[in-house]
């Protein structure tokens, strides 16, 4: 047992460079969610190299922003190491409750060349699109698609589906053909139950439905502002192009999803889709391991594509999350080390076996990754089209106003999209103007 | 029993009998899809259509006690065979046991914060309510209703002083903190109701108790106390029901040591989505205590509030 | 000689009695037994009340601690005032609220009512009938949904059972015109068997003699019901609707997990909306301002119906 430990102690003088501190007892907060299990599992390795030991804290969704955002607000010491949502990357940079890290990677040798660029952007960096980094990409995430690849290939709905629409039933390469199969598969009869077309998200209360609409929005020409000059928001948010794509989420939601899916997110798509209610969902990447491994759907059943194109492009919504470094912490020097730790790349490499998924370019560019996992070659070419949310450190008020006028007008019915996107707009400015951004 | 004017009849009877079943009967079907679910596989949970008949299964119950991981099946290959039934059940889901959940903990933090702050409300209550129904006061009405009026607050109201408070007091994330804010919260209630009881004793008892030589003290504690032990029975079956099931305040106020179960148990997931039968089985799980709680009060609730919480 | 309400309770004690005390005094008692409760108020809700009053004449962001508060006067009120959505969550909040409180009164007294017939096995079947209101209200919302699932909750089943028709032919949660409904049906189930028991309690405090009386009078059973039943039980049931009332206004943790405030704006009551501005704007002063209107809202109804209720008392 002696020996051990001098081993373990002598491995964790080594890998954290400088002299060994005290063995720390560090806390890392993260949603709870599939990819939060695996990481304690992949974490029980730097417990051993480091000695330091590791407790979690993982808020469910829902609450997640709420907590964690109470915490950090109140210069809370809960956390040493938070897995953020990317769009509090802001706050967490304005308001003082990350520590920069650009000093620490030059020391340690960590270059941000080494990972998906989306990433960096979307994880790391605030402002946007300057060499401050303020966390380490932790975790890709991007919405796709899932679809049942069984139902895809059987005779008849392909008969059916070809003498409806003229062509073979295939995976969408558009939005228009995504809503045709969608439409195809509505009140459909297979195997004696009634099945429907698309699980799209349409929460209501945090995040969700912003979530799903972006994914229309974007392809069909919504700008979050004037890219020449930022917070221009009027005729970039509420273009005639934005409208026609917010419209096209509202048909997609009123002729092609299952009754009652008024409230839905990741865990009623995912419910929906495994019961074998649709067709389709909407998700994030991070649900696809489940998929596959799943009794009902998975192991071969379920095929995956990119969020497909509009008339102005192709995109996708970035979800994923950065690790920072709380710097109300007592213990940020073992927090570092946990990055240190992370960011190598067999680590990384194991961090995807594991269900988790590794931003690092060794990892994903590694010649045999794209066939690693049926849904592998499907996140890189999501992640090749990401857009975010906004990451300004008033994210939440502008999360809040878009979920309600979105909302309002895709599942209540009121309103026009232009009127919804006009309103948008509108509050969007007054959160600009109390934050003394316009 | 003797005749009565006032007893129904037999028909009157059957009919209030075969009508309150009914209710109950309509009920009790949400509930007891609740506890059924528990015993169900996460794939019966959501099937579609609905399955009344399932082939009924622990998983539910070891994935609230459970945190699992997920292995590649090379993985799952090279592991030796599994040594409990619980193991066996997790790794049927392809997946191994990576420790024991934290439901274990939650549900200890609501037994401590739920029964510690019904506890203290029921002193803090019956002796306040006592003084209030012994002593005349000119403005007792305006006193009661200032109680009264602290209950009126949304808890989201105050929860940002309240944090802020916490914080600097050190009682943030803390047993005793939550036992105190519950406490607070239910006072109003425990007053209002314990002072109608109190009311109903008649105060020749503690006149004729004081004429004996006891003090002031004395007889409240030996002859009012005996008699309000229904009242009080009944009002802290109120009071924990309210601190045992208490959301918005937990949800803000607590994190990583003194959670409760309400804001726990909606959040339980399983692999991808929701894990129903766990999110059931604990739901399940923390309905027995208050439930046995109340069976074994059951005849101070239906008698004790008969003694009237308003009259006179 | 000014005297704390407390001081004038102890000097109000019967002289007679007060002088047959050995040991503690009266006064002392009265202050033993009610200061406790008394600090604990204020500290708990009365100081947090009066720091949410100054924070809501402030521009205070708890998320922008770092910048100067200005006091800003009433302008936030005036905001909240002129704002039509604020006013939209009030009307959802009323209707939620009269709605809740009507359907469980008539359930729930009409329940007691038959309970009180006394009908064998009464008491077995009137603790099951308690067992929705020990349920968390959080676990309860949580749970409806999944039941109101048209695909897969059993709500649509039961009710297409006896209705007919295609479960999935309606959506509870997601039509604008249910939604509402379907966190008044949640909370009935739940709540009603509260308002039964304080009925119950205010009918079995109904001596029989009186009845007994009006028997002899010849009075009909209809009779007796509108002239003994009801007056006597209406107390009890006021201040059943008054714990009601005042709970369904803060209703938040139900609703919150049911349906998240939507469709659109559908079921966001007014707590739902402070909670947004509070902990998800973190707008402090703002949210400040709105609760303190809240609380004088429900404060004023509050003291009006308790004088009301005062006066059927002395009846």
């Amino acid at each position: 047992m002696r020996n051990n430990l001098t081993c373990t102690v002598a491995l964790a003088a080594l890998t954290a460079g400088a002299g060994v501190a005290s063995a720390e007892d560090l806390t890392l907060c993260w949603a709870a969610w599939d990819p939060a299990n695996a990481l304690i599992e992949l974490s029980k390795d730097f417990e051993e190299k480091s000695g330091h030991k590791m407790s979690f804290e993982f808020v469910p969704w829902p609450n997640f922003a709420d907590r964690m955002l109470n915490e950090l607000n109140s210069g809370g010491k809960l956390c040493d190491l938070m897995i953020g949502d990317s769009q509090w990357i802001g706050g967490g940079a304005e308001n003082g409750h990350y520590v920069k890290l650009n000093d620490f990677f030059d020391a340690e040798g960590i270059t941000m060349e080494d990972f998906i660029p989306a990433t960096v952007t979307g994880y790391a960096e605030w402002p946007k699109n300057t060499p401050n980094y303020w966390a380490l990409p932790a975790f890709g995430d991007v919405v796709g698609w899932t679809y049942r690849k069984d139902w895809f290939e059987r005779p008849e709905i392909q008969e059916a589906y070809k003498a409806k629409h003229g062509h073979d039933l295939a995976v969408p390469e558009t939005l228009d053909e995504l809503k045709n199969i969608a439409q195809f598969f509505q009140e459909r009869e297979i195997d004696g139950t009634k099945v429907y077309g698309a699980a799209i998200y349409t929460e209501r209360g945090s995040e969700g439905i912003t979530m799903g609409v972006t994914n229309a929005l974007y392809n069909y020409g919504f700008e979050y502002g004037n890219p020449e000059s930022p917070y221009e928001l009027e005729g970039f948010v509420n273009s005639a192009e934005a409208a026609a794509g917010l419209e096209f989420y509202k048909t997609l939601y009123d002729t092609a999803t299952p009754p009652g899916s008024s409230n839905w997110y990741m865990g009623e798509n995912i419910d929906a889709y495994k019961s074998g209610q649709v067709a389709l969902q909407m998700n994030f990447a991070f649900i696809w391991p489940g998929v596959e491994a799943d009794p009902n759907v998975g192991g071969g059943k379920s095929g995956y594509f990119p969020n497909p194109a509009g008339p102005s492009g192709q995109f996708a919504q970035l979800g994923g999350q950065g690790i920072s470094v709380v710097a109300y912490s007592d213990k940020q020097d073992a927090a570092l080390e946990y990055i240190k730790w992370f960011a190598q790349p067999d680590i990384q490499a194991r961090w995807w076996e594991l269900g988790g998924y590794s931003a690092l370019k060794a990892v994903v560019e590694d010649p045999g990754f794209a066939t690693s996992q049926p849904y592998a070659q499907t996140f890189l070419d999501s992640m090749a089209i990401v857009k975010d949310f906004w990451a300004e450190p008033t994210y939440a008020e502008l999360l809040l106003a878009m979920q309600q006028r979105v909302h309002d007008y895709v599942i209540a019915g009121n309103g026009t999209a232009q009127t919804a996107l006009d309103g948008l707009v509108k509050d969007w400015v007054e959160v600009f103007e109390d934050d003394g951004k316009i | 029993m003797s005749f009565s004017v006032t007893e129904p009849t037999i028909r009157t009877k059957w009919f209030a009998g075969t009508a309150v079943i009914l209710y109950a009967v309509i009920t009790i079907l949400p509930l007891m899809w609740i506890v059924a679910t528990g015993f169900k596989s996460p794939a019966d949970s959501i099937a579609y259509p609905p399955k009344v008949v399932f082939e009924p299964t622990l998983e539910g119950y070891v994935n609230l006690f459970t945190t699992r991981t997920r292995l590649a099946e090379g993985d799952m290959a090279a592991l030796p065979p599994a040594e409990t039934w619980y193991e066996k059940i997790v790794r049927d889901q392809g997946q191994i046991i990576s420790g024991p959940s934290r439901y274990g903990e939650r549900f200890l933090n609501s037994v401590i914060i739920g029964f510690g702050s019904t506890v203290l409300c029921m002193v803090l209550g019956t002796a306040a309510a006592y003084a209030f129904s012994r002593f005349r006061v000119p403005l007792k009405d305006d006193l009661l209703f200032f109680i009264l009026s602290t209950r009126m607050m949304p808890p989201i109201a105050v929860a940002i002083p309240i944090f802020l408070m916490f914080r600097q007091l050190g009682l943030n994330d803390t047993h005793l903190g939550m036992i105190l804010l519950y406490t607070a919260v239910n006072l109003s209630l425990s007053v209002w109701l314990l002072k109608g009881f109190i009311d109903e004793i008649p105060v020749e008892y503690e006149e004729a108790a004081l004429i004996d030589g006891y003090t002031r003290f004395q007889a409240f504690y030996k002859v009012v106390l005996p008699q309000a032990a229904t009242g009080i029975a009944s009002t802290a079956i109120f009071c924990l029901i309210f601190a045992w099931n208490e959301y918005a305040f937990a949800v803000l106020l607590t994190s990583g040591t003194a959670q409760t179960a309400p804001p726990f148990i909606p959040t339980i997931i399983g692999v991808g989505g929701k894990d129903w039968p766990a999110v059931a089985a604990g739901a399940t799980i923390f309905l027995v205590p208050v439930m046995v709680f109340t069976i074994l009060l059951r005849k101070h609730l239906l008698r004790g509030i008969t003694f009237g919480a308003v009259r006179k | 000689m000014v005297y704390t309400p407390i001081e004038k309770l102890a000097q109000a004690t019967p002289q007679p009695m007060a002088q047959k005390v050995r040991g503690l005094s009266d006064r002392a008692i009265a202050w033993i037994f009610v200061a406790p409760s008394i600090f604990l108020l204020l500290a708990v809700n009365i100081f947090p009340l009066i720091w949410t009053i100054r924070l809501s004449f402030t521009n205070f962001k708890v998320n922008r601690a770092n910048r100067d508060i200005e006091f800003i006067g009433l302008r936030n009120y005036e905001r909240i005032l002129t704002d039509s959505d604020i006013w939209m969550t009030m009307q959802a909040t009323a209707h939620f609220l009269i709605w809740t409180i009507v359907l469980q009164v008539l359930i729930g007294f009409a329940l007691a009512y038959l309970i009180n017939m006394k009908f064998k096995g009464n008491d077995l079947w009137t603790t099951i009938i308690v067992l929705p209101m020990m349920l968390s209200p959080a676990v309860v919302g949580n749970f409806w949904t999944f039941l109101y699932q048209p695909q897969i909750g059993l709500f649509n089943y039961v009710v297409t059972f006896f209705t007919g028709g295609d479960p999935s032919s309606f959506s509870m949660i997601g039509d604008v015109h249910l939604a509402p409904w379907a966190i008044v049906i949640a909370d009935t189930w739940m709540w009603t068997p509260f308002v039964m028991l304080i009925c119950l309690a205010g009918l079995r405090s109904i001596p029989d003699s009186i009845y007994e009386a009006a028997e002899c009078d010849r009075a009909s059973k209809w009779r007796q019901f509108w002239t003994i039943t009801v007056p006597m039980v209406l107390p009890f049931l006021m201040l059943a609707v008054l714990f009601r009332g005042i709970e369904n206004f803060k209703m938040f943790d139900l609703v919150v997990q049911l349906t998240g405030g939507g469709p659109g704006n559908t079921t966001t009551l007014t707590s739902i909306d402070l909670k947004r501005e509070a902990f998800e704007k973190w707008r402090t002063g703002y949210s400040s301002a709105y609760a303190v209107i809240l609380f004088v809202t429900v404060f004023g109804l509050a003291s009006i119906y308790v004088k009301a209720l005062n006066k059927v008392k002395e009846r």
